[in-house]
């Protein structure tokens, strides 16, 4: 009684002392504080609470924002923007400042689901089950598929009975076990990841060009651009933070330009916006070529000595212009091109690229002899008819302003302002940087787009400099890794070739080293990373007495690329299969197909955070929804296992422009949730565990692995950076780290995961890229301290082109590398992508047969090249031409106006059933149909549609329509409508918008449609999937698929679907996701 | 909590180059021309202050499905597009097509209209200067509501209380930048003390007009349109291109106790005329009925 009377006591003075009426009658302002409550008065952020945070990378886009997680009692409770990243600097995009809503997401799954093949549910499994059952299915299919050799003895020793889709969204570390076991331990060669489908064009044009096939520069260095181009790209919305810094350029005066089909909101924040026709980038970036050269405005100065503009071609060769769109050395019989007459004069040059030696059984190590005999011919006045400058200049005559114009829709005189500014900012002073991203991939002519901006850059002086070069925008979170160490199947770690099984000299390790040794550059050292290599996944099994190991590699036996690997499912030659963290029904083209395929697999094993459109298809699917199929009738035995995200797990993401960044595990994923790590190790130690008894050949590799990695806490998860010591390399079997590049040998006293990553953890307790030390405001601007980023630490590559070729910058305001000739080495704040004390006058003894680095003069900065040049003319490694010519989309509304060849010669169409394509201006499908992403939404999108804070932002799908058009159809915004392909339909709404316009080519209107490709089924914010309309076609370089230019028809309207062939049973019908 | 945690108690600092501390005046200074529609601030602000996603329905309004601001949305993004048609694309003669990107929020009044409307106190001002509904006082009367002349303040279905942007309250108090501005990729939201705002502001203001875009000029700030009707100024302060009504922003906001005289003038006129009109025509029906 006291008590309560104490209390109300209390309460009684406290409510009048906080009230805020007598405060005011004291004469308290009530526009002052007068009137502050309790609440108020206790109020202070709820980070105070935490009792963890933690360092992690943004898990969405491929930019690296670092995020702080702070956590409480091992929850998370806020997510937000590191303040101290030098890319993001505490800000984020709506996808990233979603974070915690992602993590804490209570749809997210928590327990395996299975389900049994034949049946119409799904059960909760326990995770030891299921990874039992998954370890004795593997173990089945592979034992059912595998091959030792083929007809005629050549060993290949590899399944195809089991593919695995995904890495990108992965750690390095995640990325680099599923190659080893995979690959090297299972035989698997249809190994496979976004970055097919999202940067497949830019290893192939970028290292064919400057021999690196990744962003020459990082994001930050845009803030030093006096011009930036944004072709390709829609880099504002899908890529806000790295926009950033263009805004932070513009704001210094640079000029901003955005090329593209529709205006966006990066065109709202450019200086210009040229519109042109989707596919037509060639005709467009052909024409600056054309105005560079004519009206001789190239940096001249750079070009001479830097390129290969002066050097001379075999005297054969013919250019498109003058064979009407073909170039010389076009084979009708094989479909493909002879190379010989692309090659330098009386020398065969062979490309910095892995895949230089697909197509062809020839020797190049026999052809290439002589790049250790003399440079490279060349003309310096470049008046020989045929040296490249005169080549460039006949091949690109006809593209015309005019021309520019017919071919793209692009007024004219916005074209020609987008190439003054090019060329008005370079030289000495002046650097230009073009940014481009999927939207110079999705096409069958994407790896000659790229190119084209290679050769525009090169002439302009543009690379390797402050400011300029050209960043490719990646689109997942380690997209550049799952590349640099590549769940791809055409490469090993670091774009070290996979054996290709109809190459003879693949056939023994001595050959395949003699044969893919490059005599010249940096190359040369690739006997020393392909035996390391070995050594890292066989350990001591491998030596010279058993070829290193090198027959237990897989070997290709042709294109297992993601589009091949969907149809080899419709085939039945795949059955089992991996989706890590890949959402194949929403990003694969032509998704009915795929649907198809999934259903034919014997097994399939799901690792997501959500469930996915690739998981319910058997459910929900297109086949099911339309009454194709019953879903009892689908076989495929289905395991979806919940996955953690980073600030779960530890691990490195390589960001877009190779930053390797390091993330902490703040907490532990909710309920079974695991690592792909914890998931591949345990996978990894039950097979090898299952065929330890076993004696077969076959099964050495699985055997000989090696594959111990500590694990740690209560869930025995794996210590991350024991598998980032092993792709850094260390010595054997001493295992002390590599602190370098130059510690690699070829003795097999070292070890290395993946080379080009040597120096990522230079010593046992140094992870350095863990290390988060950025340069203050008033530093260099490089940020060596923060993370790593291959080769050695180095953030500008080619940066020994920011010196003229005697060592002195080209200017002081566009200073970055100088030679010192005091200290006898190359100075700047930046690592040096040369060798760090080759004279700037060195010149190669050509008398003694310089071999290596030694072949390469001290002014020829391009160390990957044979010849350590640019080039503008590339002699060898891409398939349909030593350089960019327009050819149309496979599906266009109009006839080639360039020349007579109307698509690319070596494009892949894979005609079969379910896969047809449209003719030529066909008036079934006049429109242009063009897919993209949009800031709110992350590609497949389940990640982004599953969390309401993003799904609501954009909460359907729709289309955006040119008003005209919907005019014409009678359609009103909002109304449904039907885009129609021969490959599928889908309904969706109509976005009436000017933005996207009607262009008039050839006389004729062209429109264009365009559509987000972000919504499925599952999630908040649905709609259909729009890669049910694409096709399965690809670029012949790469299998690129053609997603940013098709045809379609477009009609107003909803779908009429056909009633399921299921039974109404138990009132389950519309309840699908009814568990046990 | 473990020590090398503190940092962030002085993170805005690092963020936005301000030490915050009671007793100075802080606000925002949304900056349109650096926009990029992302929407960041809507979901950051929806992120730190728990607050719901709303309808999950296509607007059809260019890709501004928020709408508006209301009671769970405290930052929203509007889209203007000022495209031409495709006729006169053709030739490019100049002028360039705009789509127009603004992250609108309360304007945190310096003569705020809800805080006078207010009868519990609830709305009060705090030592930042930032107008804020105190959860734990508002009753839902939502005479500030009407009150508001940039309909920000809005009652939530769900506990029937007042709620806008608290210029994330809590945040300032431990040194943090608000979420909405440190999110921003782009610095178009802008936090700091008003009076380096408005320095930064004006000078924005002629590095644009350097640059040829004529149009620009400030909302908000002392004397500009927006602060208007007594308002005074707003603290949460725009850069515009346009007219504020391409915006949705009142050309002339003012506050309701600005129109008294003339709302109680223009009643008493309306009464007396009404009255005059009942006389004549009473009078005259008695008039008739007399006869």
């Amino acid at each position: 009684m006291t008590a309560n009377r104490q209390t109300l006591g209390r309460r009684a003075a406290s409510f009048l002392r906080d009230w805020s009426l007598p405060r005011q009658l004291r004469g308290e302002d009530h526009r002052s504080d007068a009137a502050r409550s309790t609440l108020s008065e206790r109020l202070r952020p709820r980070l105070e609470h935490a009792d963890h945070v933690g360092v992690s990378v943004c898990p969405y886009c491929a930019v690296g924002c670092s995020v702080l997680v702070y956590a409480e009692d091992g929850r998370i409770t806020h997510v937000e923007g590191n303040p101290e990243s030098p890319i993001n600097a505490g800000t984020l995009c709506p996808k990233g400042a979603t974070l915690f809503s992602l993590m804490s997401n209570p749809d997210r799954l928590t327990k395996v689901k299975y389900r049994a093949p034949h049946s119409d549910r799904w059960e909760e499994r326990p995770l030891d089950w299921a990874m039992e059952r998954i370890a004795q299915l593997v173990k089945r299919t592979r034992d059912e598929t595998f091959v030792e050799a083929l007809p005629d003895g050549t060993k290949v020793n590899h399944t195809l009975g089991i593919a695995s889709l995904g890495g990108a969204t992965l750690d390095n570390e995640e990325n680099y076990l599923i190659k080893k076991l995979f690959g090297g331990g299972l035989g698997m060669v249809f190994i496979e990841n976004q970055a097919r489908v999202c940067h497949a064009n830019s290893v192939p044009s970028l290292a064919a060009s400057f021999g690196r096939g990744a962003a020459t520069m990082p994001q930050w260095d845009l803030a030093n651009s006096d011009c930036i181009l944004i072709m390709g790209s829609n880099m504002a919305e899908a890529h806000p933070i790295a926009f950033r810094f263009v805004m932070e350029a513009k704001r210094k005066g640079a000029t901003v330009m955005h090329v593209d089909p529709r205006f966006t909101r990066t065109s709202a924040l450019a200086d210009i916006h040229a519109p042109i026709r989707a596919g037509t980038d060639i005709a467009f970036l052909g024409g600056i070529i054309r105005y560079i050269l004519e009206h001789d405005l190239m940096f001249r100065d750079y070009v001479l000595p830097y390129t290969n503009i002066a050097t001379i071609i075999e005297g054969d060769f013919k250019d498109a212009a003058a064979l009407d769109g073909l170039f010389s050395g076009w084979n009708p019989d094989k479909n493909s091109y002879d190379f010989d007459s692309w090659q330098y004069e009386g020398v065969v040059v062979p490309s910095a690229l892995a895949e230089h030696y697909l197509d062809t059984a020839e020797s190049f190590s026999e052809l290439t002899g002589r790049l250790h005999e003399r440079p490279p011919p060349q003309d310096p006045t470049l008046e020989h008819p045929n040296c490249v400058y005169q080549i460039l200049k006949r091949h690109y005559a006809p593209y015309t302003p005019e021309m520019v114009e017919r071919v793209t829709g692009c007024p004219q005189e916005t074209f020609l302002k987008v190439a003054e500014a090019l060329t008005r900012n370079c030289g000495r002073e002046r650097t230009g940087a073009i940014c481009y991203a999927v939207g110079w991939n999705h096409h069958s002519i994407g790896v000659q787009m790229i190119r084209a901006a290679a050769i525009v850059q090169a002439l302009l002086g543009n690379i390797g400099r402050p400011g300029g070069g050209i960043l490719a925008l990646r689109g997942h979170c380690s997209i550049q890794g799952s590349t640099d160490i590549p769940t791809l199947y055409n490469m090993l770690p670091s774009y070290l070739p996979q054996p290709n099984a109809f190459k003879p000299q693949a056939r023994d390790f001595d050959s395949f080293l003699d044969d893919e040794t490059i005599p010249t550059g940096w190359w040369y050292n690739f006997p020393k990373y392909m035996t390391s290599l070995l050594r890292a996944w066989y350990g001591g099994a491998a030596g010279p007495h058993n070829g290193w190991g090198y027959h237990w590699l897989p070997k290709i036996v042709g294109d297992h690329s993601q589009l091949a690997l969907t149809l080899a499912m419709d085939d039945r030659m795949i059955r089992g299969l991996f989706l890590l963290g890949q959402n194949v029904v929403m990003g694969g083209s032509n998704s009915k197909l795929i649907q198809r395929g999934l259903g034919k697999l014997d097994w399939l094993v799901v690792r997501d955070t959500d469930m996915v459109e690739s998981a319910t298809f058997w459910q929900k699917g297109h086949a099911v929804r339309d009454g194709e199929i019953r879903p009892e009738e689908i076989g495929t035995e289905i395991f979806v296992m919940p996955a953690e995200l980073a600030g779960e797990k530890e691990g490195s993401f390589t960001n877009t422009h190779r930053l390797v960044q390091w993330h902490d595990k703040v907490v532990d994923g909710p309920g079974d949730s695991r690592s792909e790590l914890w998931f591949l190790y345990h996978l990894g130690r039950r097979l090898k565990a299952l065929y330890a008894d076993s004696t077969a050949e076959r099964d050495a590799p699985i055997r000989n692995l090696t594959f111990d990695y500590r694990t740690k806490g209560p869930r025995d998860d794996v210590e991350a950076e024991d598998v980032l010591r092993e792709i850094n390399g260390y010595t054997f079997p001493g295992r002390r780290q590599l602190k370098n590049l130059a510690e690699i040998a070829a003795d097999g006293s070292t070890a290395c995961g993946s080379w080009l990553y040597c120096g990522c953890f230079p010593e046992e307790s140094h992870n350095q890229t863990r290390m988060r030390e950025a340069d203050g405001p008033d530093g260099p601007g490089t940020h060596r301290g923060w993370a790593f980023s291959w080769p050695d630490n180095r953030r500008v590559l080619y940066n020994r082109a920011s010196a003229d070729p005697e060592g002195r910058p080209w200017s002081e305001r566009k200073r970055l590398v100088w030679w010192d000739e005091a200290k006898g080495a190359w100075q700047s704040h930046d690592g040096i992508d040369f060798e760090p004390d080759k004279r700037p006058d060195y010149r190669p003894d050509w008398s003694k047969k310089p071999e290596g680095m030694d072949a390469l003069r001290g002014d020829e900065p391009f160390i990957m090249m044979p010849d350590g040049r640019g080039a503008l003319f590339t002699a060898s490694g891409l398939k349909d031409g030593p350089l960019p010519a327009h050819y149309e989309p496979v599906e266009s509304p109009v006839h080639n106006p360039m020349y007579r060849q109307q698509t690319s010669p070596v494009a892949k169409r894979w005609r079969r059933p379910g896969n047809p394509l449209h003719p030529v201006a066909d008036p079934r499908h006049p429109h242009v149909l063009t897919t993209y992403r949009l800031t709110e939404h992350h590609c497949g999108g389940t990640p982004t549609r599953g969390v309401p804070h993003t799904a609501e932002l954009q909460p359907e799908g729709f289309a955006e329509i040119p008003p005209e058009l919907a005019e014409e159809l009678g359609i009103r915004q909002l109304d449904w409508i039907v885009l129609a392909t021969a490959r599928g339909e889908i309904e969706t709404r109509a976005m009436i918008t000017r933005r996207l316009r009607p262009f008039r080519i050839d006389g004729h209107t062209v429109h264009q449609i365009g559509l987000p490709w972000h919504f499925g089924w599952e999630g908040y914010a649905t709609g259909d999937i729009a890669n049910v309309l694409t096709a399965v076609v690809g670029d012949g370089n790469t299998s690129m698929h053609e997603n940013k230019a098709l045809t379609c028809a477009l009609r107003k309207g909803r779908l009429t679907r056909s009633l399921a062939r299921r039974p109404e049973r138990d009132g389950r019908r519309g309840e699908p996701w009814t568990s046990s | 909590m473990d020590q090398q945690l503190t940092p962030y108690t002085t993170e805005a600092e690092r963020t936005a180059g301000v030490r915050i501390e009671p007793g100075k005046r802080y606000g925002f200074f949304t900056d349109t021309t650096v926009c990029i529609g992302c929407k960041a601030c809507e979901v950051a602000c929806k992120e730190w202050n728990q607050l719901p996603a709303e309808d999950m329905s296509l607007t059809g309004m260019s890709y501004d499905n928020t709408g508006a601001l209301s009671a769970t949305t405290w930052r929203h993004v509007a889209f203007i597009e000022q495209v031409r048609p495709a006729q006169d694309h053709e030739r490019d003669d100049g002028v360039p097509d705009r789509w127009l990107m603004m992250s609108d929020v309360c304007k945190h009044c310096a003569n705020a209209p809800c805080l006078d409307a207010c009868p519990t106190g609830a709305i009060f001002r705090t030592e930042f200067d930032t107008v804020v509904v105190q959860q734990d006082i508002c009753n839902g009367c939502g005479y500030c509501v009407p009150a508001c002349p940039f309909g920000v303040v809005a009652i939530d279905d769900c506990d029937g209380k007042a709620h806008k942007c608290t210029l994330c309250y809590d945040r300032l108090k431990g040194g943090l930048e608000p979420a909405c501005a440190k999110v921003c990729p782009t610095d178009s939201i802008r936090f700091g003390e008003l009076s380096e705002l408005d320095a930064v502001a004006r000078e924005r203001v002629e590095e644009l007009k350097a640059q040829g875009v004529e149009e620009a000029y400030l909302y908000g700030t002392p004397d500009a349109p927006g602060a208007t009707g007594g308002l005074g100024r707003l603290n949460a302060f725009f850069l515009l291109v346009d007219r504020p009504e391409v915006y949705n922003l009142p050309s002339a906001p003012t506050r309701p106790s600005q129109r008294i005289g003339a709302a109680l003038g223009a009643g008493l006129v309306a009464f007396a005329g009404l009255a005059a009109a009942a006389v004549t025509l009473l009078a005259g029906t008695r008039n008739g009925g007399g006869r």
